[in-house]
């Protein structure tokens, strides 16, 4: 038997030949081989009990798998707009020149290499890279050749990582040169706190007390759609079914956001408080933690973290002696793809196939992961439910304003003095916020990540709220020196990329509104493809099937509404007649050749 | 439990039961709602958007949506017309369709529904990509350049055939229709008898040598438009 095959084997046995848990095996393939091999699909399917056809699916639809083979490392260079402009090209360009290789290319001796990935979480210290699970932040050209001649000499990346960065980054098993750049702590998430006592209250209640407490608390989501939790447990526990999930959403992918990753980092043990006690209060005994591959350097710690809490009777079989309540968790790991952030997507891809969303009715409440009652709730919403539970929901509700309750941890980055991390109570002005962080001669702002809105200063006096400028956390500043059309079109080129194709409106709509947008920002467009750009966007949120496709559009849209005159200016009219994306010289060059002279009326 | 009641769509009350999705129910009451990868025997996955209706002020896909008593649904307006049509165009423009020398033409569901709109050529820049075609089956031809992505193949094997022969690989705008075997089709246990080979809305999946059996003018859509069918229907 092969090598190959008997790595294969010893990995889908690891994982009870279970086809709800191809993820993990092709992950581990291709962590095993560098790469998931064409050959290899037809074995896998058969010792995973599936079809060939199945694991092509899923292999093709990641990021982070590959069929072709890879370097032992891969650097994958983080392309997000931000990155861009504190200088992430001329650091490609170097890797380029120290690799003697292009992107998507590996290197001769096949060791190493290169791609170009989105926003990898770090973009408070930008330009930052992944180096297989390493990441490397705050690069600059100079710093490229010498990490390039390390990484040939010993290609254990993590000898990358002089000194790690502060507070837990710096524990042995995370050991990341991270740095988690908390400006502001508030109240709710970032005080501190007395560790398990939301879990202990909880236990002194009913299930149904619980979730009562959280819907007084007026607690909304945190991920960005800002549905009430509380209404959310509830329906999930009154919905029928023998077994129920508690899933918590770490997939982090909007560009600008990485407040999750310092909620891991700094408050593992309260999120997982918290999914504790969305498992009391729904009545599940299983939870899984959807981890972005791009966080995989956090996943031995989370690993930790679990275990202690299992030592501790805080998850396993009758937690803190409360008799018959058992709740476990497990992590499933991504592998880059920013649709399965959509709740359907994520369940999708825990449940071992392609990250393709499914139909919203039923909801994931009634038909979830597994077929079973499911409450997905991002990162902050849990470590909210657990500081709920111990200091009350008058005390949470008290906070913010009317209709949204609380804090909201915001990750700011982009043209400020200070980027980082600041948690700030609901309703505080954008402009306040500005000034916080030291971010002057600001000409626009992108609230929520590109499937936000970008703002202009004649909004800078609205409110961080699910009412005014919503948010799950990005906060992206952008100076008077940078190009607002540059970032939408980047923003789409986003889109674009991480379509996951299944609907023909984002499939088709992104590719059709990215290259209308380029030809207007290159000169040649005319008021008519502003209109083409409104009414074009307006179909593809109308009719998408998913939430994707519903806000894809919203680059090109808040830019054509918030910043006309930037448009206006770049399709003047012109006088020869024809559209200006024509070009009349060009196009009577060949017949010029043909008939030997030149044309009598357009020449140059 | 009385499990019927009413719905309205386009100011018109019609009956609905539970269970039902929009599109069954406006079938019944003989009203069309134009539809691409949605087909009566397949489980409805709302991919191609071209049912979408507005229930309530929000947009939802007919085919999936179930009913719900006192729903109100607008079906045939200017505005949900014109999200369809551009729909319809973005599906011309994302492949190479050459109707006028396509086997398939006049039996063609994308075709016909263009028709049905009215429309002579799309508004959108055609985007030529390259695709492939596979000829490797002894009776069936698979030729991507004419896929709309609706997977109705991909249900047609694993529901009504009991197979698995097709499924999506890929993501975004290069997403296509993959094969269960090594390389292409040949390569698989598909059958030209399989009712995956039959129900191609468009001329993706054609079964050989019977292209022109029934000449052009006279096949199903030179006949009556689509939908015709459904609006015959009379409660
Ligand atoms: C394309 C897309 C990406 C998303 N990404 C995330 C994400 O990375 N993290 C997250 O918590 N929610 C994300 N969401 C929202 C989730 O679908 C879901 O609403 C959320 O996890 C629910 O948790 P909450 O109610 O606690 O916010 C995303 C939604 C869409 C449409
Ligand atoms: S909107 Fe459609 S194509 Fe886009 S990610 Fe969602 S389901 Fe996929
Ligand atoms: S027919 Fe409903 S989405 Fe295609
Ligand atoms: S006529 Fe529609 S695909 Fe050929």
């Amino acid at each position: 038997m092969s090598e190959m095959v008997s790595t294969i084997k010893k990995i889908c046995k690891r994982y009870g030949n279970d086809r709800a848990r191809l993820m993990d095996i092709v992950n581990e393939v291709q962590d095993a081989l560098g790469h998931v091999p064409r050959e290899a699909f037809g074995l896998i399917a058969r010792e995973a009990n599936t079809h060939r056809v199945e694991v092509e699916s899923v292999v093709s639809f990641y990021a982070f798998l590959s069929d072709k083979k890879q370097g032992a490392v891969v650097i994958r260079l983080c392309d997000d707009i931000i990155d861009r402009f504190k200088g992430s090209e001329a650091v490609g360009d170097a890797l380029v020149a120290a690799l003697g290789i292009g992107f998507d290319e590996t290197t001769a001796d096949g060791k190493i290499t290169l791609e170009k990935t989105p926003c990898i979480g770090m973009s408070d210290q930008a330009p930052g890279m992944l180096v297989n699970d390493t990441v490397i932040t705050n690069l600059t050209p100079a710093k490229i050749p010498d990490l390039v001649r390390q990484l040939m000499a010993n290609p254990d990346p993590q000898a990358l990582v002089a000194e790690p960065g502060d507070g837990n980054n710096a524990d042995s098993l995370i050991c990341a040169m991270v740095n988690n750049n908390i400006r502001e702590a508030g109240p709710v998430i970032l005080a501190d706190y007395r560790k398990n006592a939301g879990l202990r209250k909880a236990l002194t209640q009913t299930p149904e007390e619980v979730i009562e407490d959280v819907k007084t608390s007026q607690l909304r989501g945190r991920g960005g759609a800002g549905f009430l939790t509380g209404f959310k447990w509830e329906l999930t526990r009154k919905a029928r079914g023998t077994e129920k999930f508690v899933l918590c959403n770490a997939d982090e992918g909007e560009p600008g956001t990485f407040k999750d990753r310092v909620l891991l980092t700094e408050r593992a043990d309260l999120v997982l408080e918290g999914m504790t006690i969305a498992a009391y209060a729904i009545g599940a005994e299983t939870g899984i933690i959807y981890l972005r591959g791009e966080y995989a350097y956090l996943r031995g710690f989370l690993e930790h973290t679990i275990n202690q809490r299992r030592e501790a009777h805080l998850l396993g079989n009758t937690i803190l002696g409360h008799e018959g309540f058992n709740f476990d968790v497990r992590i499933q790991m991504g592998a880059g793809a920013y649709v399965c952030g959509e709740e359907t997507s994520l369940i999708s891809s825990c449940e071992g196939t392609r990250g393709d969303p499914t139909d919203r009715t039923p909801f994931p409440v009634v038909k979830g992961y597994m077929v079973s009652p499911t409450a997905v709730n991002n990162v902050e919403s849990y470590c909210c439910a657990a500081r709920i539970m111990d200091k009350g929901p008058g005390w949470f509700a008290s906070i913010g304003t009317a209709r949204s309750a609380g804090t909201k941890l915001l990750s700011v980055c982009g043209d400020c003095e200070r980027p980082g991390i600041y948690e700030i109570p609901f309703g505080t002005k954008l402009r306040e916020l500005l000034a916080r962080a030291g971010a002057e001669d600001v000409a626009a702002v992108c609230v929520g990540g590109p499937s936000g809105q970008m703002v202009g200063p004649a909004q800078f006096d609205l409110g961080i709220s699910y009412e005014e400028l919503s948010t799950g956390g990005s906060v992206m500043v952008f100076s008077n020196q940078r190009d607002i059309l540059e970032v939408a079109d980047a923003f789409m080129e986003f889109f674009v990329d991480e379509s996951c194709g299944y609907c023909v409106p984002c499939r088709v709509g992104n590719v059709l509104l990215k290259n209308r947008l380029e030809r207007v920002r290159k000169g040649v467009g005319e008021q008519k493809d502003l209109d083409y750009l409104q009414r074009l966007g307006e179909s593809v949120k109308f009719t998408s099937r998913c939430g994707l496709g519903q806000t894809s559009p919203n680059p090109i849209l808040s830019t054509l509404k918030n910043f006309r005159p930037v448009y206006n200016a770049l399709v003047k009219e012109n006088k020869t007649g024809f559209h200006k994306s024509f070009n009349i010289m060009k196009a009577v060059e060949q017949a010029s050749a043909i008939a030997g002279r030149r044309s009598e009326i357009f020449h140059a | 439990m009385n499990d019927t009641f009413k719905i309205t769509i386009d100011g018109k009350e019609i009956e609905a039961r539970q269970g039902q999705t929009i599109m069954d129910a406006a079938d019944a009451a003989g009203i069309y709602i134009p539809r691409l990868c949605s087909h009566p025997d397949l489980k409805p996955i709302g991919s191609c958007r071209v049912c979408t209706v507005v229930v309530d002020g929000r947009p939802q896909a007919a085919c999936v949506k179930p009913v719900m008593d006192g729903m109100v649904i607008e079906n045939d307006t200017p505005a949900v017309l014109q999200h369809r049509r551009n729909i319809i165009d973005m599906m011309f423009v994302e492949g190479n369709h050459f109707c006028m020398f396509c086997e398939k033409s006049g039996n063609c569901e994308l075709q016909a529904l263009a028709y049905r709109f009215g429309i002579t050529a799309p508004q959108y820049p055609f985007q030529f990509p390259e695709k492939e075609v596979d000829g490797s089956h002894p009776d069936i031809l698979l030729d991507h350049n004419r896929c709309i992505m609706c997977a109705r193949c991909v249900r047609a094997s694993q529901e009504l055939d009991g197979k698995n022969v097709f499924q999506s690989i890929g993501r975004g705008f290069h997403r296509k229709i993959g094969v269960n075997g090594e390389k292409e089709l040949g390569d698989t246990d598909m059958a030209v008898s399989d009712r995956a080979t039959e129900i191609c809305p468009v001329g993706c999946i054609i079964k050989k040598r019977v292209g022109y059996e029934v000449p052009i003018g006279q096949r199903i859509y030179d006949k009556a438009p689509i939908g015709s069918d459904i609006e015959e229907v009379h409660p």
